[in-house]
């Protein structure tokens, strides 16, 4: 993996070190090697695009450096900061930002100053066969739909042959099923391409469909770079396990280590649960805890632990159903665990069943199940604050 | 028909569109990108000519060219004549009651021009000055189209302030619009009537072209 801790100018690819606290705070820290797809990932406001932005020139923050491939092309100490011309960029906007007065040829061809005038059109011509729009090229961007806007965008920013590719929300502003059918030419088109690749996006799916890795940001802040496994489901802290959905999230303590079944016990609202093996937490710590829903299934009695031969793999808690949502094919369930006194004071553990299954087992509201909570999704994470009330 | 006024009034008409058509791309293009203070003031001085009545702003121009002020002074130290009473006077007041009519439209189409495509145009390799020729012009050139008509028309058509600046030299401030008000003075409805007739179907004419290029412009967004 990349260093993020210090970026090396000397490799190849893009590494990126920005600080500035006003207007815009930012704190972030990420490489990217060549041929790599990075997608950087948060809610609105966290700072990506101006990220994005600042790589390309287009906004200069008050410290740190951009280098790539060796070349620096911003660094607040020795004042150097390149144009967005000597840059070397393709940046793909969140709308296209395509010339509208251009055909679609003539804007890829806009992009193409560094080329003798006459390889441009057979590289248009290229260009265009490479991202499915042979027969289109003399439409202006009005004649165009979303999707084939995009891909001229994403054609015009190959075409300036840029040591860095940037994709700003390039999925956001097209139609559910026009979205499916890019990601495809996007996963297709990135095996070709061998520069490092900087996807902006809030939609964690996508991120994790498209990346090899992902930077989770919270107001300018990287907090967690890692593939998008790693990160879903073995967040740094708290804050990244809520950025990335984990909608359970706890409180518990260390009480042992079990090496050599490779095991973490912790103790939760009375109960022993069986949690990933994490020996950094010294036993009596008190730790948050994470469980990506999909690691929380029904437990099906006795025919279900003839399934797992390793006893003491998941764990099985009895609840009752306090929250009942159905979501089209599949329903979200707010289960409130027994034992617990004024369970008002402690969420809920959210789950989600497919609805046929729901239905054959006639859960709804106020019914008691046994669920079973996986031991290898239980993650452990330090303590977010000092604890407030003894659970 | 005055043909010696109507041939004055379209050469004035066309120094004015000469002058404004590069000031009004510099300013309308730099009201619509700065942030700097005092901007609402300087724009509302320039809007003024809109609000003004015409032989109030002929006053103060009257005043501040004259003779006696530093304009007046300096321009005859140069010409051996006064400003005042000549076209170049009439000239220089023309120009500044139509910079509204020159600025508003160009201000307006630069703005409409999306911050993103100036942008994607820097990373596309584009040196500022190609941007401004290739991407800016290109796009805002309805705009800049309507700002030159409505200028040309508002010129020919003036009359308060170029009475109170030019006053009615035939051949050197006598504007079509002055001849007009003289053909009625002197009972000679006929000729103002042909006058009047050719002004109506310019105004129509350039007005529609106007609404046409704007128009144009809008669906094409």
């Amino acid at each position: 993996m990349q260093s993020i801790t210090s970026p090396d100018h000397h490799s190849s690819g893009l590494s990126v070190r920005l600080r500035q606290d006003g207007p815009i705070s930012l704190d972030a820290e990420f490489a990217c090697a060549p041929g790599e797809v990075l997608a950087l990932v948060g809610p609105s406001g966290s700072g990506k695009s101006t990220l994005l932005r600042a790589i390309a020139g287009l906004y200069r923050p008050e410290n740190g450096r951009v280098v790539v491939n060796g070349r620096t092309w911003f660094d607040a100490e020795t004042k150097i900061n390149l144009s967005p011309q000597q840059r070397s960029t393709g940046f793909v906007f969140q709308h296209y930002a395509l010339f509208p007065h251009l055909s679609a040829v003539a804007n890829i061809e806009a992009s193409m100053s560094h080329r003798p005038p006459a390889v441009r059109a057979a590289r248009a011509q290229a260009l265009l066969a490479l991202v499915n729009l042979d027969g289109l090229a003399h439409r202006r961007p009005n004649q165009l739909s979303g999707g084939q806007q995009q891909r001229v965008a994403v054609a015009r920013a190959l075409a300036r042959d840029p040591e860095v590719l940037l994709l700003d929300e390039p999925f956001s502003a097209v139609d559910r099923a026009t979205r499916q059918k890019l990601y495809i030419e996007l996963a297709a088109l990135r095996r070709q391409l061998q520069m490092p690749v900087i996807l902006v996006t809030h939609d964690l799916d996508e991120a994790a469909m498209l990346a090899d890795r992902m930077c989770i940001l919270r107001h300018g802040r990287t907090l967690q770079i890692g593939s998008p496994v790693e990160v879903m489901t073995r967040p740094s802290n708290s804050e990244v396990a809520r950025l990335v959905d984990i909608k359970n999230i706890f409180e518990g303590t260390v009480i042992a280590h079990e090496h050599e079944r490779k095991l973490t016990k912790i103790m939760w609202r009375m109960q022993i649960l069986d949690a990933t093996y994490s020996p950094v937490f010294v036993v009596g710590t008190s730790v948050s805890w994470a469980l990506p829903s999909e690691y929380v299934t029904l437990h099906r009695g006795s025919e279900a632990s003839a399934d797992n031969v390793v006893k003491g793999n998941e764990n099985v808690v009895t609840g009752q159903i306090a929250e009942y949502v159905a979501l089209g094919s599949n329903v979200s369930l707010g289960v409130a665990i027994d034992g617990i006194h004024d369970s008002t004071l402690i969420p809920l553990l959210h789950m989600n069943l497919p609805t046929h299954l729901a239905n054959r087992h006639q859960l709804g509201l106020r019914v008691s199940i046994q669920i079973s909570l996986a031991a290898e999704g239980i993650h452990l994470m330090p303590l977010e604050k000092p604890r407030l009330a003894g659970i | 028909m005055d043909w010696i006024a109507l041939t004055l009034s379209f050469k004035l008409a066309l120094w004015t569109v000469a002058v404004l058509l590069p000031a009004g791309i510099y300013l309308g293009r730099f009201f619509a990108w700065q942030r700097f203070k005092g901007k609402s003031l300087i724009e509302a001085a320039c809007a003024l000519p809109l609000v003004l009545p015409p032989t109030v702003l002929g006053y103060y121009l009257l005043v501040s060219m004259g003779g006696n002020s530093t304009i007046g002074k300096f321009y005859e130290s140069l010409a051996g004549q006064p400003l005042v009473f000549s076209f170049t006077g009439l000239l220089l007041a023309s120009i500044i009651f139509n910079l509204p009519f020159a600025i508003q439209p160009m201000q307006r189409s630069f703005e409409a021009i999306d911050p993103d495509v100036r942008s994607a145009a820097a990373c596309c390799g584009m040196s500022p000055w190609k941007i401004f020729w290739a991407i800016e012009l290109p796009l805002a050139w309805p705009g800049i189209v309507s700002a030159m008509v409505i200028t040309f028309a508002h010129t020919v058509g003036e009359f308060g302030v170029v009475l109170m600046v030019g006053g009615s030299i035939p051949g050197e401030t006598k504007t079509v619009a002055i001849a007009i008000y003289d053909r009625v003075q002197a009972f000679d409805t006929s000729g103002a009537g042909l006058m009047s007739a050719v002004l109506l179907l310019l105004s129509l004419v350039a007005i529609a072209v106007a609404y046409a290029t704007t128009g144009r412009y809008g669906k094409r967004n």
